[in-house]
């Protein structure tokens, strides 16, 4: 094992710090990273409560929920509200971006820690606030906020309308400290890739994951500043008595739908492009392959990060905005299908001729993939303002957009989790518990999703807490159900995973360095990897994608390994 | 333990705050975009605006524009390694900041006793909202220059005189926030 370098030296290891700035105040990004977990894992068990308690009441409308009571128009809002919430931004993000970010960057591009340790613990605190803050907002008199996670005005400016005062006061400030804490991390994400990259590791032999995370990066930090000024001015409206959302005085509602999805949209992205970073590490491994066309797939990144500035209004057809606008706005979001297309493409093109192992990182793999492919073929039809006008805000647009952010946040999610499990706990999760978790969340997760195409194009709304109110959605009532009873069952199945990870954690196998064979760098330190990080920095000869090549012996390469015969230095 | 050595010549410090300052523009971008887009399509801005008080805003801009210089000299003195004057300029710096928001609030008490609060109409809203939110990086900007000047007082500054230079660089973006808003607000 050639891990040390010609230049570098190797010193002995810092103290170990004491228990609270190892524990709680800890300025490792590994630490880091895993409280990011932690307090995420902590909101999906909520979100996932909100799902059972809204389904429960749109199976069977206005009926005792088990373990919960009743749910009363109103509570269902602030459920609907609170589950898109949570799940968007307490969830996807510190999952994919935080967790996953601070734990792999460093690692992957050879640093000891990001940029600014002090900064990404403050980022982590900040999130932490937010958390505070938000669950702080289920419990203030008046409820918590209720006009959507989108929070259009006038309904979310004026607490006459729905009742909810401090609620939602609090919940535009936990997203103005999540913004906060992940403008911080951004700034920390792109000055560490900048900056402390080791040597040989150039732009173009970073793993993929750290290109997605980065230019989900620079897409949030670029797109959130209108939304927070949008969420100052709300705020404005509700405290100071500012009209910039109140036609009365002269303000404008459409305004602040621009603002959002001008964030909202992007956001998407933000989510995405790291879920997709995650299977792309993932796919080369199990299909023994370099990844196909690894700069092409860079560049579709690029573009779709741009385009993803210029598709927002597609959330806004039906907004009264001057429909002109429909059309361009159908163009560039159809037109961004291409390099999302391209870079599915490039997967499924790894796997081609692969010599592919079914563990349970890549099952879940294929499962991102298989449900992003159905969710971004429906999102065509969703683009187009012709077929979107019959369908928006219906069940059609939840189960689209669960097809995409599913697959992104937790079948990717859970395959990072399980991919990655062995190098942030030094053990080994168990591959019966995680296939058997695999399959009864692929099943059930389309069996919840499916049938919500068809509820959708009858006509159901999204935001409604009875459809059992109007005549024509009477019909479809059973289908309801079945979606319910899925539901239930697909939440359960996380209970598989649950046991998994904490019998994991005690009692797994324990885990080598590189226990899947793979290149990167973070496989090159013990598992888990000590306070930071290297020995010695390592130095890099070769991209990140290097299976079975023909320079070396065994099937892998990694990227700090010199070959030393033939052709080797190049 | 082996320091790392940076991959770039550029401080890391340099980086990060160009890269905050790229995600501020987008702030004040979005705001005054809608000001702008509402403005062009509604009537009555214009009479509203003649209401606010030109001199003072006109006297405010020299003031920020002067503490801009400040800020400069303060890092030329800091590359000139003439420590008492490096603080000296940050307390000037801090002093013409106050200023500006003593001014601010100034102009603020006279809109409000003639009635102009921020419900007063859209106009009203946009002009409290877009100078409340400047004023309150201003504050930040204050709060970061005074902990400078601690620091050069007690001579801890002098290992660390980029600091001066990255504080700089929010304080002119701060000011050509201010650039755009004076015309936009005041002039038309």
């Amino acid at each position: 094992m050639n891990s040390t370098s010609p230049n570098a030296e190797s010193v002995a290891h810092d103290a170990e710090p004491g228990f609270w700035r190892a524990y709680l105040f800890s300025t490792d990004h590994k630490r880091i990273a895993k409280q990011y977990l932690s307090v995420a894992l902590f909101w999906a068990v909520m979100g996932g409560l909100t799902a059972y308690l809204m389904r429960w009441q749109l199976a069977y409308p206005d009926t005792e929920v088990p373990g919960w009571g009743f749910i009363a128009p109103d509570f269902y809002n602030m459920l609907v509200t609170m589950h898109g919430t949570i799940m968007v931004f307490f969830v996807a993000m510190p999952i994919l971006l935080a967790a996953f970010g601070n734990f792999l960057i460093p690692l992957m591009i050879g640093a000891r820690d990001m940029a600014f340790p002090r900064l990404n613990m403050l980022s982590f605190w900040v999130f932490a606030l937010a958390s505070l803050v938000l669950l702080t907002s289920l419990f203030v008199p008046g409820g918590a906020a209720s006009a959507g996670w989108t929070g259009y005005p006038p309904l979310s400016a004026k607490p006459e309308y729905t009742g909810v005062t401090w609620g939602l006061n609090l919940w535009l400030l936990a997203l103005a400290l999540e913004f906060a804490s992940f403008l911080m991390g951004g700034v920390n994400f792109l000055t560490t890739a900048i900056n402390m990259r080791a040597p040989g590791m150039s732009f173009f032999r970073l793993p993929l994951l750290v290109w997605m995370e980065l230019t989900a990066a620079v897409i949030f930090m670029l797109s959130v500043g209108p939304l927070i000024a949008g969420a100052v001015m709300l705020l404005m409206d509700r405290v100071v008595g500012t009209t910039f959302f109140l036609p009365e005085g002269g303000g404008e509602p459409l305004l602040w739908q621009h603002l959002f999805w001008f964030f909202g949209h992007p956001e998407v992205y933000v989510i995405l492009l790291p879920g997709f970073g995650l299977i792309l590490e993932i796919i080369p491994v199990f299909s023994r392959k370099p990844i196909f066309g690894y700069r092409p797939i860079i560049y579709s990144t690029i573009v779709a990060g741009a385009l993803s500035f210029v598709v927002w209004a597609h959330h806004q057809f039906l907004s009264g905005m001057d429909p002109r606008l429909a059309m361009p706005f159908s163009i560039t979001t159809i037109i961004i299908s291409v390099p999302f297309a391209l870079i599915v493409f490039a997967m499924i093109a790894t796997l081609w001729r692969g010599s592919i192992t079914f563990s349970t990182p890549m099952l879940f793999a294929m499962g991102t993939l298989s449900v992003f492919i159905f969710g971004g073929l429906t999102g065509i039809f969703n683009g187009s303002a012709p077929v979107d006008i019959y369908i928006h805000d219906t069940y059609f647009i939840v189960a689209h957009f669960h097809y995409t952010l599913f697959s992104a946040v937790f079948f990717a999610g859970f395959a990072g989790l399980t991919y990655w499990f062995p190098k942030m706990f030094g053990r080994m999760m168990n591959e019966q518990l995680g296939k058997l978790h695999f399959w009864l969340t692929f099943v059930f997760f389309n069996a919840v999703f499916i049938p919500m195409h068809v509820v959708g194009l009858g006509g159901m709304m999204r935001r409604i807490s009875d459809p059992t109110q109007y005549e024509f959605l009477r019909p479809l009532q059973p289908l309801n159900q079945f979606i319910t009873v899925a539901a239930i069952l697909l939440l359960l199945s996380q209970l598989v995973f649950v046991v998994n990870f904490f019998r994991s954690l005690i009692c797994g196998k324990v885990a080598e360095r590189n226990p899947w064979q793979a290149n990167t760098l973070e496989w090159r330190v013990p598992s888990p990897p000590p306070h930071e990080n290297f020995d010695a920095i390592p130095v890099v000869y070769h991209g990140p994608y290097e299976y079975n090549s023909s320079e070396a012996a065994v099937d892998w390469l990694p990227q700090d390994r010199r070959v030393t015969t033939g052709a080797a230095t190049r | 333990m082996e320091a790392q050595t940076l991959t770039s010549q550029t401080p890391s410090g340099k980086i990060g705050v160009w890269w905050f300052l790229a995600s501020e523009i987008p702030v004040f971008g979005g705001l005054i975009v809608s000001y702008i887009v509402l403005r062009l399509g509604g009537a009555g801005w214009s009479e509203a605006s003649s209401h606010l008080n030109f001199n003072f805003a006109l006297a405010n801009t020299f003031v920020l524009l002067t503490s801009s210089l400040t800020m400069v000299l303060a890092f030329a003195e800091v590359e000139a390694e003439r420590p008492r004057r490096v603080g000296n300029y940050l307390l000037l710096t801090i002093l013409l900041g106050v200023l500006f928001l003593a001014v601010k609030g100034f102009e603020y008490a006279g809109e409000i006793g003639k009635g102009f609060t921020p419900g007063a109409g859209i106009f009203w809203s946009f002009y409290y909202g877009m100078t409340g939110l400047h004023a309150l990086h201003v504050l930040a900007g204050i709060v970061v220059n005074l902990i400078l000047y601690l620091q050069a007082l007690s001579g801890a500054l002098q290992r660390h005189g980029h600091r001066v230079e990255l504080a700089g660089l929010y304080w002119h973006f701060v000011d050509v926030v201010w650039i755009f808003l004076f015309p936009l607000l005041y002039l038309t």
